[in-house]
């Protein structure tokens, strides 16, 4: 890690190091602190605290600097301060930053030359005074749920550091639930967005397939990948993400269609909403702390109607199936050429999905359309679904394997048990989590397609009504 | 003595597709290969129309 400067003396009236990304934009732009301190403030936590929780593998601390110092002369200039001033935020290191190699959590690629160009999500956030200050640790090649990572070590999780972060999306989990940022960017494929935000306590978005570009980052798998933002409220959710909607052709599957702001929408409470609690598969397996959490956010919006996902079980397979067979395509040259550089465990599900008979594949292509049709249907009668974001608490750093419905299964695959079918036909989900002792878990808002605006609104009224919060932990100054 | 066809199947892929299985990854490939295939049943065994098209949709 770079050495780091002193810190400029922080600002009495205004504390950073628990503040939400509005409430510093806010601050930097009315004066009360300047981005350069609140920036040297976010490299002092992030060299204090990431020996401990490893969720940072690069800090990009000279361009911070020079960020924040060109945000400051703008403003002194009487420019306009942009709506995300000052903020600090880091990304999964799939994403593209310009200087860096775009490692995907591999030891591969550590090999390629570094990237020319900065991702589209972060020139997006940037360009609205965003700070990237660094990126941000992974499971290798994101096709992990755990954050633990064979070449960088584990992500750690910042309410328990013997547990896991989950993942893939481990560090941008960690970074913001540990304090270091109150913003970071994650990606989603089979419930990368949503299990580490569960685990670490934080809100996550994953918006609809094809809402946020994908340009300049990993991939995993087309089909299946999206793009989104964690932090420590809905409001910040809701923010970042109004910043960086808009068609970008670098991806061939963002949707070419308008941009459409959540954050104006987000106070209208829950009036008029019909809220959903999702049965069978969603609750089979379920340990008693997702059942209680899950029970509280229902209580706490008026769920009271509990619907059947038709064939959940089928769309996790079907998931299964698509994401090891897409994956092994992308990998297939490295695997024939650099076998023995993988992590063995991403290695040998790809070897194995390199051997799966395209009929297969396609099998599971034409069920996604079915499934699609038939979740369509039920949001006639409903216009949000909350289900369990993942069966347990964080499991231990190392653990193999958990009991679900009485039967031993390995935790790795099986932590996206109830993320997995979501995914697949790409519907928008709030994460949001529910601050259980000892440790926190979530609960998915699930929303039609393009109606992320539902699941912002429902999480930032659970937030509102103390149901829902990213609790502090020891680490960044909690109790 | 008859083998699990699962095993000729790894040994027969690895070599026409050019992957390099060694011997010590044979088991863990094996394993991940049997989970993936019980799933794509659980797909193949449910009955879709013949008009049922794949979801991903290619624009000119």
């Amino acid at each position: 890690m770079p050495s780091l400067r002193p810190s400029t003396r922080p600002d009495p009236a205004f504390d950073s190091s628990w503040a939400s990304a509005s409430e510093i934009a806010a601050a930097v732009g009315s004066g009360q602190v300047s981005a350069a301190a609140v920036i040297e403030d976010a490299l002092a936590r992030i060299a204090e605290r990431n020996p401990v929780l490893n969720a940072f593998t690069a800090v990009t601390a000279e361009r911070a600097r020079a960020r924040a110092k060109a945000i400051d002369a703008a403003i002194a200039k009487g420019q306009k301060a942009g709506p995300l001033a000052g903020v600090p935020f880091a990304v999964k290191n799939l994403f593209d930053v310009a200087g860096i190699a775009t490692v995907a959590g591999s030891k591969i690629n550590r090999a390629y030359a570094p990237a020319k160009k900065d991702s589209a999500l972060i020139e997006k956030l940037e360009a609205a005074g965003a700070v990237l200050v660094g990126a941000l640790n992974m499971g290798e090649y994101a096709y992990d749920f755990t954050g633990e990572n064979l070449h960088d070590g584990p992500s750690r999780n910042p309410h328990d550091t013997t547990r896991m972060t989950g993942g893939s999306s481990g560090g941008s989990g960690g970074a913001v639930a540990g304090g270091m940022v109150p913003l970071s960017l994650g990606s989603d494929t089979n419930g990368s967005i949503r299990v580490p935000s569960s685990l670490c306590g934080i809100f996550g978005l994953k918006p609809t397939y094809g809402r946020l570009s994908r340009a300049r980052s990993f991939p995993f798998v087309a089909s299946l990948d999206h793009l989104g933002p964690f932090a420590r409220s809905a409001r910040d959710l809701a923010l970042s993400y109004d910043l960086m909607q808009g068609f970008d052709p670098d991806d061939a599957a963002c949707a070419d269609r308008p941009a459409e702001p959540a954050l104006p929408l987000i106070e209208r409470g829950l009036e008029g909403l019909r809220v959903a609690v999702a049965g069978g598969y969603f609750q089979q397996g379920a340990m008693p702390e997702a059942l209680t959490a899950l029970d509280r956010v229902a209580k706490a919006v008026g769920a009271r109607n509990e619907i059947d996902i038709p064939e959940a079980r089928r769309a996790r397979a079907a998931a299964y199936v698509i994401t090891t067979t897409e994956g092994a395509a992308l990998h297939l040259d490295r695997l024939r050429k650099a076998a023995d550089a993988f992590d063995p465990a991403v290695r040998d599900r790809l070897l194995a999905g390199a051997m799966i008979p395209s009929t297969l594949v396609v099998k599971a292509q034409n069920f996604r359309r079915w499934f699609r049709a038939r979740m369509l249907e039920l949001f006639e009668s409903c216009d949000a679904i909350l289900a369990p974001a993942t069966p347990c608490t964080a499991p231990k750093i190392g653990q193999q394997t958990f009991m679900i419905d009485g039967v031993e299964l390995p935790v790795r695959p099986n932590m996206g048990l109830y993320t997995q079918p979501i995914s697949f036909i790409g519907l928008p989900v709030v994460a949001v989590p529910v601050p259980l002792k000892p440790m926190p878990i979530a609960i998915q808002i699930i929303t039609p397609p393009w109606r992320e605006d539902l699941g912002l609104r429902i999480a930032h009224t659970l937030e509102q009504q103390g149901i829902c919060a990213a609790p502090r932990p020891a680490i960044a100054g909690g109790t | 003595m008859t083998t699990d066809p699962l095993d000729d199947y790894i040994v027969a892929a690895a070599r026409a597709l050019a992957l390099p299985v060694k011997p010590e990854w044979h088991a863990a490939v094996k394993a991940n290969l049997d989970v993936t295939l019980k799933l794509a049943a659980v797909i193949a065994e449910f009955e879709l129309p013949d008009d049922a098209e794949p979801a991903p949709i290619y624009t000119p």
